[in-house]
């Protein structure tokens, strides 16, 4: 039977054999992770299992990156358990203090996740290695205390949706507007249970850092994950990144679609979206002119090194509104340290943006940025639901790099061509 | 299992940090996870629910995170069930690991209002309406996840399993 990239990858880690959707399978697992909100809860199932060790120490990643720096006791307890854990287990993939990151960031620059794995998270962004094409998806933290224990979970077989993206990228178009503008047509809801799968010639082109911000927001559609085919830049990726026996992967041809969207770049603007959901999409034309408190340049979709430099070339030269705090969060201490030595700090600095640590932060309204009643903010963060980074009476825009970083400097939200 | 409730009707797409936002997830006590339910959709939400009510949500319930604070917090705030038009999947693994009962109803949905007195049947998949008798039908729990719930949650599961 021809497989689709999801199947394919589910057949290499079970014995039993894919007919197609709605199947209910048993796999092994290549990586299972859990962050300093959700391993408490995970650690907690564990135990209550009888588990006494994890199926394999190199394989558990346990990333304190939402609230750390602690932000205050109650978190400071969660990391300690978190610690305390990984300490007892032995596990090799515990990152705390100055060698943590956004976990969606820090596992693939560390080369623990890549083609044809599969990874399971208590974290929903884990779909972000579909970027790489492994089969990554978010679970809840009993379920990954369970794969922590077992080395294995169930899924169920998703239908796929085909997304063919064809044309040229224009300047200030990138990875994010593609996901967006995909969001915009199919809904919150338009994945939901499925496989999304992409490919076409704006795919090929995008870096794989780029293929990363879109598989990142596979959930965003209720995506179970967003794959991309491996091909000869995900192995140079994954080369760099210390894996030595990456090997592409892609569809079979013929495979079985649910469906197939397509979309073409050619001339398409930046894309916002708008408040309270991630599905209502706009050319940024539209949301022009509206003022912000913040902007957020981060995030485990947009916190790469390429997104770094797209924020500075804009910022280059320029002072941010002093009515704006503009938060910069390098998503992880390699890309911090890139950001030094290509000069993009100094950039940053000389705008009058804030340079935090490597964390989630204001992403969830967990600190180092949160928003007061009546606020709005423009965020190349994933999220935009009522309150998500901070009071109920806030607002947040998504939008690329380059559009945050312009908005910034306006104060106002506005297309980087335009400032 | 059979619940009889007060229907609290909430909206489509109801998200996770609208379940329990972030700056409550310091904890994974239920009770006080369960103080907080919903109070992202509204402060005080919770203050209307009496033990064993009922969630009948419209599309895409319990979208966003994967945060299981979300489930914890319903049951924490005495609500054994949710009926909703469809559920957002991690969410849907997440309730029946930990014991939350979730219905997918579909269009149906919408004959279901807020403050009705129904009972949910959640082997039969019928949603009685108390005061009418009016009867909405859904697909009862899955074999698969059956099985789940009546290991006792996915912890006894693979207690079991490990226990080999
Ligand atoms: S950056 Fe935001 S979306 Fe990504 S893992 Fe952190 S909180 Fe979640």
């Amino acid at each position: 039977m021809a497989h689709t990239l999801a199947e394919k990858i589910l057949q290499n880690h079970t014995d039993e054999k894919i007919a197609g959707p709605g199947q209910i399978v048993q796999c092994r697992v290549s990586g299972v992770l859990a962050n300093d909100i959700t391993a408490p809860l995970a650690i907690k199932a564990f135990k209550e299992m009888g588990a006494d060790k994890v199926f394999d120490k190199d394989r558990v990643f346990l990333v304190c990156d939402h609230f750390t720096p602690n932000r205050d006791i109650d978190s400071a307890e969660q990391v300690k358990t978190v610690r305390e854990f990984a300490h007892a287990m032995g596990v090799t993939h515990y990152y705390e203090c100055g060698e943590v990151g956004v976990e969606h960031a820090l596992l693939p620059e560390k080369g623990l996740v890549g083609p044809g794995d599969i990874v399971v998270g208590a974290d929903s962004h884990t779909c972000t290695y579909g970027g790489l094409g492994a089969f990554a998806t978010g679970m809840g933290s009993t379920d990954i205390g369970a794969a922590m224990a077992l080395g294995e979970t169930w899924f169920k077989v998703p239908p796929t949706i085909r997304v063919e993206v064809t044309g040229k990228c224009g300047k200030y178009v990138g990875a994010k507007d593609i996901m967006l503008n995909l969001i915009g047509r199919i809904g919150v809801a338009g994945a939901l249970y499925k496989a999304l799968e992409f490919a076409g010639q704006a795919i090929s082109d995008l870096t794989v850092e780029g293929r990363m911000t879109i598989a990142n927001m596979a959930i965003e559609a209720g995506g179970k994950v967003g794959l991309f085919a491996a091909d000869g830049k995900t192995l140079e990726y994954a080369v760099e990144a210390g894996r030595k026996n990456a090997q592409m992967i892609a569809p079979d041809p013929g495979a079985t679609y649910e469906r197939t969207v397509d979309i073409d770049v050619d001339g398409m603007e930046p894309q916002v979206a708008c408040p309270h959901l991630p599905d209502n999409v706009k050319p940024v034309d539209e949301t022009a002119g509206l003022h912000i408190h913040q902007a957020v340049i981060g995030s485990c979709t947009n916190g790469r090194i390429e997104d770094m430099r797209e924020a500075a070339a804009i910022l280059r030269n320029r002072k941010v509104d002093k009515n704006v705090r503009c938060i910069i969060l390098p998503a992880t201490p390699k890309i911090w340290q890139e950001c030094l030595s290509e000069g993009l700090m100094e950039v940053f600095m000389d705008a009058g943006c804030i340079v935090g640590p490597p964390t989630c932060g204001p992403c969830l309204g967990g600190h180092m940025g949160i928003l007061a009643g009546g606020e709005r903010a423009i965020a190349t963060t994933n999220r935009n639901f009522k309150g998500r980074m901070g009071s109920l009476e806030s607002e947040v825009f998504l939008s690329n790099p380059s559009v945050a970083a312009a908005s910034a400097i306006a104060g106002e939200i506005i297309h980087p061509a335009k400032l | 299992m059979k619940v009889t409730g007060t229907a609290h009707r909430v909206g489509d797409h109801i998200d996770t940090d609208a379940i329990i936002p972030a700056r409550f997830l310091v904890t994974t006590d239920a009770d006080e996870l369960g103080r907080n339910c919903m109070s992202g959709l509204e402060e005080g939400w919770v203050d209307r629910v009496k033990e064993n009510d009922i969630i009948v949500a419209g599309e895409n319930f319990g979208c966003g995170s994967s945060r299981e604070h979300a489930p914890i917090s319903i049951l924490g705030a005495g609500i054994p069930v949710v009926v909703a038009k469809s559920f957002a999947r991690i969410f849907y693994r997440n309730g029946f690991n930990k014991g939350l009962v979730l219905l997918e109803v579909g269009d149906d949905i919408d004959k279901l209002g807020d403050g009705q007195d129904i009972t949910v049947d959640t082997e039969k998949g019928e949603i009685t309406n108390n005061a009418t008798g009016d009867v909405v039908k859904c697909a009862p729990v899955p074999p698969f996840m059956q099985g789940i719930l009546d290991a006792g949650g996915l912890v006894e599961y693979a207690r079991k399993k490990l226990a080999g």
